[in-house]
């Protein structure tokens, strides 16, 4: 199961933080402060995973952002690799070539694509054409 | 209204923001717009509502306080219009969860979207409960849940599904509720419903064994099916992830196949044609396809005895092994860790590639093969593996030291063939990481040490020329430091010289150079010191000739910081100057340190209870600082520290640990300001020594505190002790250790004369065990009482590793001696005794109560019975 979801820049910036475990908001800087420690001088060429006190971290890095995924330590890490890398084509798709400031701007509509991918940790849907049409449609009742 | 589109306020507060320079300037940006947006609160328009709150959010995100914004999630959620209500869910989720109060009054909102017309409306509301809902939410809207999960909207049942899988987390007592429509989630052929169903059903199996012996019966063929389907499918766009389709898919189906074939063989048979498949038709290089086949594995190894598969299985790993991919080696490691308990052959040939990788520069890899090169040890291949990792120890990361330090010196402990090589790899160990290593292995060392009566003259010449070298790495300088002080005169006289060893010379003057080193070193922690005060002592009598060099060095420590310091180092001083006649049996040579004792008690200082019950072979445990400074120390501390202060907070009780139990309150005192727990646990110790079997007492200085009857029968030691010294001394010792005594273990003889007399209870029977508890009160002190109990092993086997825990209330103190042994022989042969001291702060208000928990092994497998007692006769 997913514990968290964080999305941060090279400056250890915080551009997204899903928490799918009840944690203080002390413990969730503290948190967040940590992975980005963790993963932001790993060198290209390691593993992208990393133990994180009692589970570990999946992270990927594209351009300046870092997509960590919290999960048990029995999850299969190549799976959740794979999933970001899903995760990063829908939003791609979605914001047509997606840059950082569009996830800066629009904060609230990637947490809308992340509810429709992940509920209760777990994957919800794995089609990119399905999350796609359904953000659209939902986009229209707006 | 869009309260996104541009030109709203939400995208000028965030350029505004980005504009910052500085976090000052940020900071004030921020608390503007807060004071904005509660203003707005307090004029409660709903028109603004949601911008304000999607504003919070983002100032939420950048980490400030936004509690004040609770409400207005509330708010909006119960407003009528979709856009409202979502960012409102979105407020709700981001800023809130499941422990806060406020939480319970969006339950009916929550419970009014569920039955909502619109099903946007409802997939909002499942979206919120399963992210956030807490138990009692989950047990109130479960009914509606699991309506939803046979809604016409496929969006609506795979948000229910994985709704379900989190209300069942948090109850799992509803699990049977979701049963019956988890089942039928998996006909579905929709991807993602049937995804989210596959989940539902692991989760429901996880949980409950009627459910999972339901979708065993009923769903297995079914899955295999499905999974067969989909392996066999055309290309399809949609789900193709490098030419696999759906792997996510695949992973899931694999992971509830897996549960179902654990511990069912028929189940495990159906299903091994499509895993032989799924093994070695999936394309193998990309990620997709790996994470795949990884998956097949697990499932492979889980399930029911089918050698055939488990060959294929461990073939794959060895593939991922050699991968030049460091994702896939990684979780190859992982993989051959459980591959190991069933093939340790196969594993064991990849030894070699598994040794490289402990030595990678990611960190990553290198700690998953420092486990498994852990498990890959055994009598055969410990000595070359263990030089392996030593020599690698001597160039790897600092950060890494830590953990490779503690891998080998848990190998070398457990699988040491001989003493002597145990010895050697230890001190490998300590010159190369002694700063990592941790106090129980130097005491664990040290024990074996002053066992090894034949090596000794061995290993303080080795200790000598190491801590030449590498005097920085504090354990190794603890050691030698004991050793020397200990052997000393082994060291100059080069006796029980060794076939391999070169001889040195060193006189006595460069031994007690190393001693003054450790002692002046700035840098040497206050326990060295310590240490190294005590060894001084025990020179000044190992060599005569060169006391008052010593003597000047013990002088020079009264000017220590530490209090404790200067008092030792006066004590000393006066040792050395005016009680020659008695120093050379003060600081006669430690008795053998008790190994079985050690090994019980650390045994028992382990924190996890899990892990001590798992395996308490492998426990490594705490407390030889004190044969350390034990002998002197102690028999000067009687007399200046207050005696039952002292020993009630003895021992590093495991209890405290394992239980919670807080006993610990007591054991800061004033004066004991150096290593106080060193001072108590000697005393621990020595008892320790004494009581359990007086048999074993040898006639040394430091046995005379543990002979029980001292007051009676006096025994030689002391006579020694206070006869020829002069009159202060010898009373202020002597009195002490009475005190000590009466405090600490009297003897239960005397305390049926002294004390009131209680009946014994069976504390605890079971068909295998008994407890029996007797109880004696030390006089003048009610609220203490001394319980002994005897178990006694009522079942045809021998338990080992028996272990007695015990805990209480909050206004009792309990202490546990160590037992008399860890083995009980069967059917009543022998009884294992063990003492235990109870403080009631409420004496005469409340009577003692007690619970208890025993472990052991029985014919190797792990037993663990617990009980309580609530039987004490009255008044105690």
């Amino acid at each position: 199961m997913i514990r968290f979801i964080l999305l941060q820049n090279r400056q250890g910036k915080t551009r997204l933080a899903k928490y799918y475990v009840p944690l203080e908001e002390s413990e969730k800087h503290k948190v967040e402060y940590e992975v980005h420690r963790l993963v932001v001088n790993r060198d290209a060429k390691f593993t992208n995973f990393v133990e994180f006190r009692t589970h570990k971290v999946i992270y990927r890095r594209y351009a300046g952002l870092f997509f960590s995924v919290c999960v048990d330590i029995t999850d299969n890490e190549l799976a959740y690799l794979e999933s970001i890398h899903l995760f990063v084509e829908i939003l791609d798709h979605f914001f047509s070539n997606v840059c950082e400031l569009d996830l800066v701007f629009n904060f609230h509509k990637v947490y809308l694509i992340l509810d429709e991918f992940i509920l209760a940790g777990e994957l919800q849907e794995t089609s990119k054409r399905a999350i796609i049409e359904r953000m659209s449609e939902l986009e229209k009742l707006q | 209204m869009n309260p996104f589109s541009s030109g709203t306020r939400l995208r000028d507060m965030i350029r505004a923001i980005r504009a910052c320079k500085t976090a000052a300037d940020e900071r004030a940006v921020v608390r503007k717009e807060c004071a904005d947006i509660r203003a707005l609160i307090n004029e409660d328009d709903p028109h603004d509502r949601h911008r304000n709150l999607a504003k919070l959010m983002f100032i939420h995100m950048l980490g400030y306080p936004t509690h004040f914004g609770q409400m207005e999630c509330l708010k909006l959620i119960a407003s009528p219009g979709f856009p409202e209500k979502r960012i409102g869910y979105l407020g709700l989720m981001l800023l809130l969860d499941e422990r806060q109060e406020v939480l319970m009054l969006v339950t009916n909102s929550l419970k009014q979207d569920l039955n909502h017309s619109n099903q946007y409306v409802v997939g909002l509301a499942l979206c919120a409960l399963g992210n956030i809902c807490s138990a009692e939410m989950a047990r109130d809207l479960a009914p509606e849940v699991e309506r939803l999960i046979q809604f016409r909207d496929p969006n609506i049942r795979k948000k229910a599904a994985l709704c379900s899988t989190r209300i069942v987390r948090k109850v799992p007592d509803l699990a049977e509720n979701f049963v019956n429509a988890a089942a039928s989630l998996l006909k579905e052929k929709h991807h993602g419903v049937l995804i989210t169903g596959v989940q539902l059903c692991y989760e429901l199996c996880t949980i409950s064994d009627e459910a999972l012996e339901y979708f065993r019966t009923k769903c297995t063929e079914g899955l295999i099916k499905t999974l067969r389907d989909m392996t066999n499918s055309a290309y399809q766009p949609e789900y193709d992830v490098a030419g696999i389709t759906d792997p996510f898919l695949h992973i899931r189906l694999l992971r509830l196949l897996r549960v179902l074939g654990q511990g069912d063989a028929d189940a495990s048979d159906l299903m091994t044609d499509i895993l032989a498949q799924v093994a070695t038709k999936t394309e193998s290089n990309k990620n997709a396809g790996n994470a795949v086949l990884y998956e097949c594995v697990e499932t492979i190894m889980a399930i029911e005895d089918t050698n055939s598969l488990r060959v294929l299985a461990i073939n794959i790993l060895g593939r991922f092994l050699s991968n030049r991919d460091n994702n896939i080696r990684y979780v190859a490691l992982n993989m051959l860790m459980k591959a190991i308990t069933f093939d340790d052959q196969a594993v064991q040939r990849h030894r070699v590639t598994i040794l490289e990788c402990v030595k990678d520069p990611d960190a990553s890899i290198r700690k998953r093969a420092l486990e498994l090169v852990t498990l890959l040890v055994n009598e055969n291949n410990v000595t070359q593996l263990t030089k392996e990792l030593i020599d690698y120890l001597e160039i790897s990361d600092e950060d890494f030291k830590e953990d490779l330090s503690a891998k080998i010196c848990f190998i070398v402990e457990k699988f040491s063939p001989e003493k002597l090589w145990y010895i050697d790899q230890m001190l490998k160990v300590l010159c190369e990481a002694g700063k990592f290593v941790k106090d129980d292995v130097w005491h664990a060392l040290i024990v074996v040490i002053s066992n090894a009566s034949e090596l000794h003259g061995y290993t303080v010449r080795a200790l000598y020329k190491a801590v030449l070298t590498y005097s920085e790495q504090e354990t190794l300088v603890r050691v030698a430091v004991w050793c020397i002080g200990e052997y000393g005169d082994l060291l100059v006289n080069n006796v029980g010289m060794l076939g391999i060893e070169d001889p040195i010379t060193v006189t006595e003057s460069d031994a007690v150079d190393v001693i003054e080193e450790a002692i002046t070193r700035h840098n040497s922690d206050s326990t060295t010191k310590a240490m190294a005060l005590v060894a001084l002592l025990k020179l000044s009598s190992r060599f005569p000739s060169i006391s008052e060099r010593i003597k000047d060095i013990i002088v020079k420590q009264k000017g220590s910081l530490l209090l404790e310091m200067q008092q030792r180092a006066i004590e000393y001083n006066s040792i050395v100057d005016r009680h020659k006649n008695i120093r050379s049996t003060l600081v006669d040579r430690m008795p053998v340190l008790d190994e079985a004792t050690f090994n019980v008690r650390r045994a028992g200082s382990f924190p996890a209870s899990a892990s001590t019950m798992a395996k308490p072979s492998v426990s490594l445990p705490n407390g030889v600082e004190k044969p350390v400074v034990a002998p002197l120390v102690d028999l000067l501390d009687l007399g200046s520290d207050d005696i039952l202060a002292t020993p009630s907070s003895s021992g590093p009780d495991f209890l405290q640990d394992l239980l919670g139990v807080d006993l610990g309150a007591s054991s800061s005192q004033p004066g004991a300001t150096l290593a106080p727990r060193t001072g108590t646990d000697l005393l621990m110790d020595i008892l320790s020594i004494g009581t359990p079997s007086p048999a074993q007492n040898s006639t040394s200085s430091v046995d005379l505190l543990s002979t029980a009857d001292v007051n009676s029968n006096p025994s030689i030691a002391l006579d020694t002790l206070s006869s020829p010294a002069p009159p202060h001394v010898a009373t202020t010792s002597s009195n002490g250790m009475f005190d000590l005594l009466h405090g600490l273990s009297p003897s239960p003889s005397k305390e049926a004369t002294n004390g009131p007399a209680y009946p014994p209870i069976v504390a605890y029977e079971s068909s295998s065990l008994k407890i029996e508890f007797t109880f004696s009160k030390a006089p003048g002190n009610l609220q203490s009482t001394n319980v002994q109990a005897t178990f006694t092993n009522l079942s045809p086997n021998t338990f080992t590793d028996f272990i007695f825990q015990a805990a209480v209330p909050k206004f009792l103190q309990l202490h546990l001696d160590p037992a008399s042994s860890n083995t009980l022989p069967a059917s009543g042969n022998g009884a294992i005794t063990q003492n235990l001291r109870v403080t009631n702060s409420q004496h005469g208000k409340k009577s003692l109560v007690m619970r208890m928990r025993i472990g052991y092994k029985l014919n190797g497998k792990d037993v663990l019975e617990e009980g309580q007692v609530s039987n004490f006769p009255r008044g105690l």
